[in-house]
């Protein structure tokens, strides 16, 4: 067991292996599915017709893939500098405020489009700080990012209550939500867009922010593979002792690293505050810091994986609510496990076939050269 | 004398809502002294709290029900130990895997059973945990002081409430008095001395992983058993992780656990009795303040600003065998 795990070509190494843990997440989840007593394939095309098979499906999956990207980056951001963020819920429960407060006050005053870049720079800035407090006692007290994350989440939740129920309700009304912003507080939908495609996203609230998204993910592939921060970033994660070595300050690239977490994580609440709610309302984040984490570990801490995680997730989402029409048995919840099984099998257990996939290999390499070495005889 | 009356309810509750903080911390502390980090605290309970309320439901014995949640939460502890000790995983990952898990598995199951909404059925007579009458309560109710404290604050739990204030000094013994618990602490620190004595750390992780799986059964079925008659969609509502916040809190000592515990508890019970009522000298605080206390004073005790929290050496590492 303790033998290092042998080369494989890099197609099984980024491809073949995550699609294998990926199939046994799915596979397990449909065993529970054959449990509950229906049928999980037609549980799987229902899924799909409902996530995909019409307009405003794709319009409700693209919007839940938007909150699900920003989180999945937040997350794999961290984890390129060794640190597990599981705080994405609660730094993005906080920067709703980063984004509902300017929309609050100016949204009277200014069109949408200087309203959206104060709102970005507001929920990044306040997710940053969120997460700076547990990055900075990372760095500096040594206390664990994890746990610190996973208090700060009830911490932010508490907070978040007390502020909307005791601070932000409008007086008179007994919902504990802040009142609907005025038109100027809204991000235009993207019906033109898919328009172009012949589709029609009816009700669906696929907004601005999707596109935000997918820059935020061009930009953080910059940082992390282009620029020389990535490059101290990474390498903290892969050997803290070279880093330390080669002069980078290891306090500094924690704490930045847990800001643009923070920051991606808190941008994650533009979407359902400025994007669908036009208001922001007693727990808007729903769990996506927490879908973050099963996004990052199936993309693979890359870009490239989370923005298709994300939509995979975002089509779960979405899916899994048209489904509970049609299976009453099959709620939500389903998504819960399956995140969870994703979770458990391409992150904790991610080597658990290998070996037996570079057995596999090594046989073939081997066979092939058996092949050829009586020829050469 | 109406004060003290007061006091004594508030102390009563915060005995009935510390007990599953204490059961799970110590079963944290069991993984975490061997050096296994274990997130999972908060499913495991979950879904034992389910199991629990589920098969005495079902069978109508409490019994049934107790052995029933041992044995889910067991099962998710292994896979806990697989993942973090077989196959050397993350076991942060694992730990959050296992509690988003137990999260769904125990709605969609739940619904497809007893089709409440995610609930079991009501438990009611044997199959619910009936509370214990300690001799002569009823008789010194009436002598001053002693007599409330006796008889509503000591007496009139449920046997499980008892275990677990038993579990505490049991827990300090196996840990510091036998040998399993000094190879249990040895694992936690420097694996790699263990092994070369000869001893096999896999099994010893395992077995720590098992205790853990036991206690986090015995408190979830102390959740929809006792506390309350029957499972309620995710009941656990963030005990596993105050039970956490608990465990940190304490240093990983068994004794010190049993006081963050009653400790949290005692916030939590404050929380509720105070809303609405303000306090003498401070006003009125918010519930919020209050429900987020107990993560607040972690935070402060990990930075290191009351004493020093020194987690496990070995903590989270798997580990390699060397060659």
């Amino acid at each position: 067991m303790s033998v290092p795990y042998a080369k494989l070509p890099a197609w099984v190494d980024y491809g073949l292996i995550p699609l294998i843990n990926l199939a046994v997440a799915f596979l397990v989840a449909g065993l529970v599915v054959l449990a509950v007593g229906e049928s999980p394939l037609r549980a799987a095309s229902l899924l799909i017709e409902g996530a995909f098979g019409y307009g405003e499906g794709i319009g409700f999956t693209l919007y839940y893939a938007t909150n699900f990207i920003f989180t999945g980056l937040a997350v794999a951001v961290a984890f390129h500098c060794g640190l597990f963020n599981i705080g994405g819920e609660g730094q993005a429960y906080v920067a709703g405020l980063g984004v509902a407060l300017p929309c609050l006050w100016f949204d009277a005053y200014l069109p949408w489009y200087v309203i959206f870049p104060i709102a970005i720079l507001g929920s990044a800035m306040v997710g940053a700080a969120w997460a700076l407090i547990p990055g900075w006692l990372q760095a500096r007290r040594g206390s664990h990012v994890v746990i610190t994350t996973i208090m700060f989440n009830f911490i932010a939740s508490s907070l978040m209550v007390y502020v909307l129920v005791d601070v932000l309700k409008p007086a008179g009304s007994m919902a504990p939500q802040t009142r609907t912003f005025a038109e100027n507080g809204q991000l235009p939908r993207l019906d033109w867009l898919m328009s172009w495609f012949g589709l029609d996203i009816g009700g669906a609230p696929f907004n601005l922010s999707f596109l935000l998204a997918l820059v935020a993910a061009f930009l953080v592939w910059v940082l992390i593979w282009r620029t020389k921060l990535g490059y101290e970033i990474r390498t903290m994660g892969f050997s803290p002792k070279a880093a330390r070595y080669a002069g980078v300050s290891e306090s500094r690239i924690i704490i930045i690293t847990m800001m643009l977490s923070g920051a991606l994580a808190g941008m994650m609440a533009l979407n359902p505050i400025m994007g669908d709610q036009h208001s922001m309302q007693l727990d808007f984040v729903g769990g996506a810091g927490f879908v973050g984490i099963a996004v990052a570990l199936m993309g693979r801490s890359h870009p490239v994986g989370i923005v298709p995680a994300g939509i995979l997730f975002g089509m779960l989402y979405q899916g899994g609510a048209e489904i509970s029409f049609e299976m009453p048995q099959i709620s939500r919840d389903m998504i819960t496990i399956i995140q969870g099984l994703v979770i458990l099998f391409a992150g904790a257990l991610e080597n658990m076939f290998r070996p037996a996939i570079t057995a596999f290999f090594a046989t073939m390499t081997t066979a092939r050269a058996g092949k050829t070495l009586p020829a050469g005889e | 004398m109406e004060y003290f009356d007061t006091l004594i309810v508030i102390l009563q509750s915060t005995v009935r809502v510390s007990v599953p903080l204490i059961l799970a911390a110590l079963a944290g502390l069991y993984s975490e002294r061997s050096g296994i980090f274990d997130i999972g605290l908060e499913g495991k309970m979950l879904a034992a709290a389910f199991a629990g309320g589920a098969a005495a439901a079902v069978t109508g014995s409490a019994l049934i029900g107790l052995a029933a949640a041992i044995f889910v939460s067991v099962c998710l502890a292994l896979v806990h130990g697989f993942a973090s000790i077989t196959q050397r995983g993350n076991q942060i990952v694992s730990g959050v895997a296992i509690n988003f898990i137990a999260l769904g598995a125990t709605v969609i199951l739940g619904q497809a059973w007893f089709r409440q909404g995610g609930r079991t059925p009501q438990l009611t007579g044997d199959a619910r945990f009936t509370t214990v009458e300690l001799p002569f309560a009823a008789e010194v109710a009436d002598v001053p002081i002693l007599g409330p404290i006796y008889s509503n604050l000591l007496s009139g739990h449920f046997v499980l409430t008892y275990v677990a204030f038993l579990l505490v000094p049991f827990t300090w013994w196996v840990l510091y008095r036998t040998r399993f618990g000094l190879r249990l602490r040895a694992v936690g620190e420097n694996p790699g001395a263990v092994d070369t004595a000869g001893i096999s750390v896999p099994w010893l992780r395992y077995r720590a992983v098992i205790c853990c799986g036991i206690l986090c059964g015995i408190a979830g079925a102390y959740l929809s058993m006792a506390m309350t008659a029957g499972f309620v969609k995710g009941m656990t509502a963030g005990k596993g992780f105050i039970a956490l916040a608990a465990l940190i809190f304490a240093k990983w000592k068994p004794i010190n656990v049993m006081f963050a515990c009653l400790l949290f508890g005692f916030l939590d019970a404050m929380s509720i009795r105070m809303q609405g009522n303000p306090l003498p000298l401070i006003g009125e605080v918010p519930v919020q303040f209050m429900q987020a206390l107990p993560y607040i004073l972690t935070v402060i005790l990990l930075a290191g600003f009351i004493g020093k929290a020194v987690p496990p050496r070995a903590g989270g590492v798997p580990y390699v065998k060397e060659r």
